[in-house]
């Protein structure tokens, strides 16, 4: 009997120690779409390495920012690898927790080129620590109605300028049924045109960590929502509610700026009637910002980080993968390499039959990127507050910005 | 061979009746250290250092009173405070002033059986869960669709209630979510239609152990149905009101599910439904600030007991002495 035990413990630990060798599993925690990315390329990263196996852990959008948090804080259950989108990496930029890339065995740095600027910039910590690998971007971009330009007399090329925005803005802001009461509007909130104005999740820190919220770039974007809601040209409806899905359906909302992911949104299900209906224009005023993106990250806490990364290098390295991933889930690669392919130039149909990408392509280029700071969340907090204060309760521009300020310098540190 | 297991069984033997009480008690005893002790103490430690969570505990830095002296001068905190005091009298007097009466009528004047399932119509909300109670109201306070403007409107505009409702007119649609006035009535009618029945029941009880003959004799000197209520349920009471209003005090004060999910899981427009509670939250897992979250929650365990104090002598010192008594 004893013997019997004592050969059976052997041939396990054998088999255990056998498994262990060859292969390596590897947990990675994602929300969708990218599980669907991840599970249309894995036969092809299996081919490459047949000894790593991936298994996925996928959590809504929300939830699984939380669960990497609090994994992270207690430093038990982390994932091996994990998505980040844009309006959290702040939270996992503080010091430890993900493996700083540029550093041996990794040596990242030398993928610079490959990738958008900005989102290379923003995979970075204010103290200098490379804690990501961008996977997709997103351009900001200013979709319109044809066929409310078109009723209206208005051209999209009359709008060269943001005065000229609000100018044309005037004439696109009306009474249609006649009864005495505005009924469609230029644009669904001024309050979401200064937040992709500013940055959105980013630029409220320099390289050096300094505070710049009341700097020229965030005085104009006020500026401009001011404008727009002094002018009641804005229907004042927040994103992601039945009245915003309804003002797209309608047609309520002639113009609407945000990333160039709202396409995908409109096409697959708030307004998927209104096809053909739209164009896609570069912001007024030669601006060009972000609104979103995801990273790959690796917990230091891994036990399994060379496999992992040589899943994250996959995804994010290889031009033909990062074309997959576009091709499921439609979100841009961070890869420019990938942005030359044919498919770019095609024309979109539910834009009309235009090339939109092209239009995206040159965007990305020009747009500004700093290094992630611990501190975003919390100043996006603050410059939000400060933006209602302005546009509800009539607060000068400049009072609530170095208000704003003040409040988010006596928070760092702590 | 067997011979330290004989001596083990014999000291067993022995010492079982004095120490096995220890060990069926334990389960409790190492829950309680592990979920509740440890973290209280935890967040002490905690509230005075600087710590963003991701890089696990050895990223700590010690900042001494640094978090507790942000607090008492940020705007936010007090903000929050204030919401959450204004929240506990809206939201917590009405409970109490409907479930007194309301437990008094179901004591004496309905048979058993109907008392018996009035009380459990009153006690539903109490064990509906939150969430589900928190979307149904997020329905019936929506500015164009929602079933509570639609009644309001209606309300304003019938003959039969113009005079009473009519200067309403101007006000309506009402944004209740969305503009800062209104945020705190909104939060308030849901938490008082989620509570009061809890305290109803809570009166009831306390009611039925006053004794029948007490407001027999009552009845014999002539007295009416408001003498019984005031002169004997009330002053009898004062021990179980004390209880609720104190259970009311601490609940109320740590308000989050009902205010985070009404308001999106912001504390809404002007950050006027923000309680403490969810600042706290926010603090912590949305900004990734700990220690500052950690120095909140004592800053929050303060006020509780203070305000907790002052109820003590406000209603319980003299309640409980006159328990003392018996």
């Amino acid at each position: 009997m004893r013997k019997a035990l004592f050969v059976g413990v052997c041939l396990a630990a054998l088999a255990l120690a056998a498994w262990g060798e060859e292969k390596v599993t590897i947990t990675v925690a994602v929300y969708p779409d990218l599980d669907s990315v991840i599970e249309g390329v894995l036969p092809a990263f299996q081919a490459l390495y047949p000894d790593i196996e991936v298994e996925l852990e996928v959590a809504g959008y929300v939830d699984h920012h939380t669960r990497l948090l609090t994994t992270l804080a207690a430093g038990m259950g982390v994932p091996d690898m994990a998505a980040v989108e844009i309006g959290y990496i702040a939270r996992f930029a503080a010091e430890g927790g993900l493996v700083d890339l540029s550093q041996p065995p990794y040596n990242a740095e030398a993928y610079a080129s490959l990738f958008v600027p900005y989102a290379w910039q923003q995979a970075h910590t204010v103290d200098g620590r490379l804690i990501a690998m961008p996977a997709d971007i997103a351009p900001a971009t200013m979709f319109w109605r044809r066929d409310v330009f078109a009723e209206r007399g208005v051209s999209i090329d009359e709008i060269k300028t943001w005065e000229d925005y609000i100018e044309v803005g005037r004439r696109l802001t009306y009474d249609a049924d006649g009864d005495g009461q505005i009924d469609h509007w230029l644009v669904d909130d001024a309050a979401t045109v200064a937040m992709i104005l500013w940055g959105g999740h980013t630029r409220f820190f320099d390289q050096e960590g300094n505070c710049i919220v009341d700097s020229p770039r965030f005085v104009r974007a006020f500026e401009v929502a001011k404008a727009i809601r002094e002018a009641g040209l804005d229907a004042r409806i927040p994103a992601w509610t039945n009245e915003w899905y309804e003002a797209f359906r309608r047609g309520t909302v002639a113009t609407a700026i945000n990333g160039a992911w709202l396409m995908g949104h409109l096409q697959n299900w708030i307004a998927p009637e209104t096809a053909g209906l739209w164009g896609a224009a570069q912001l007024p005023g030669g601006i060009y910002t972000q609104r979103g993106g995801t990273w790959y990250v690796i917990p230091q806490a891994s036990d399994n980080k060379d496999a992992a990364w040589k899943l994250v290098k996959f995804l994010t390295t290889n031009p033909d993968i990062q074309l997959r991933a576009f091709e499921i889930t439609n979100a841009f690669p961070a890869v420019q390499a990938v942005w030359e392919d044919p498919i770019f130039e095609e024309p979109v149909p539910f834009l009309g039959g235009q090339p939109a990408r092209l239009l995206w392509k040159e965007a990305v280029q020009h747009i500004v990127g700093v290094p992630t700071n611990p501190n975003d969340a919390i100043a996006m907090e603050i410059v939000s507050d400060a933006l209602t204060q302005v546009l509800e309760e009539g607060r000068p521009i400049a009072e609530a910005l170095a208000e704003a300020k003040r409040l988010i310098e006596r928070r760092t540190g702590l | 061979m067997s011979n330290p297991l004989g001596l083990w069984r014999r000291w067993w033997a022995r010492r079982q009746q004095r120490y096995a009480p220890y060990l069926f008690i334990s389960p409790f005893y190492i829950l309680f250290f592990a979920f509740g002790l440890f973290p209280i103490g935890f967040s002490l430690v905690l509230s005075f250092h600087s710590w963003r969570a991701v890089g696990g505990l050895e990223t700590m830095r010690w900042i001494g009173l640094e978090n507790y002296r942000f607090l008492l001068t940020d705007p936010w905190f007090w903000q929050s405070l204030g919401n959450t005091l204004v929240l506990l009298v809206i939201s917590g007097l009405p409970q109490h002033l409907i479930a007194l009466p309301l437990a008094f009528l179901l004591n004496r004047r309905l048979p058993p059986r109907l008392r018996h399932l009035y009380s459990a119509s009153y006690f539903f909300p109490y064990i509906t869960s939150t969430v589900a109670i928190s979307l149904v109201f997020g329905t019936i306070f929506g500015l164009h669709y929602g079933i509570l403007n639609q009644l309001l409107e209606y309300l304003a505009s019938a003959p039969w209630s113009r005079w009473l409702f009519g200067w309403l007119e101007g006000y309506l649609p009402i944004n209740w979510l969305g503009k800062a006035v209104y945020i705190k009535p909104a939060i308030a009618i849901v938490v008082l239609w989620h509570w009061f029945g809890w305290n109803t029941i809570l009166y009831l009880a306390g009611l039925q152990t006053i004794p029948r003959e007490v407001f027999e004799a009552a009845k014999v000197d002539g007295a009416n149905v408001w003498h019984e209520f005031w002169h004997i349920s009330l002053p009898l009471l004062r021990p179980i009101i004390f209880f609720a209003v104190t259970m009311t005090i601490i609940g109320n004060m740590q308000l989050f599910d009902e205010p985070f999910i009404l308001t999106g899981g912001t504390g809404g427009p002007g950050r006027a439904g923000m309680t403490v509670a969810i600042y706290l939250y926010r603090t912590a897992f949305e900004w990734t600030q700990m220690g500052v979250a950690a120095a909140m929650s004592w800053l929050l365990f303060v006020s509780i007991g203070v305000l907790s104090l002052l109820n003590y002598l406000l209603l319980g010192r003299a309640a409980l002495a006159r328990r003392g008594e018996e």
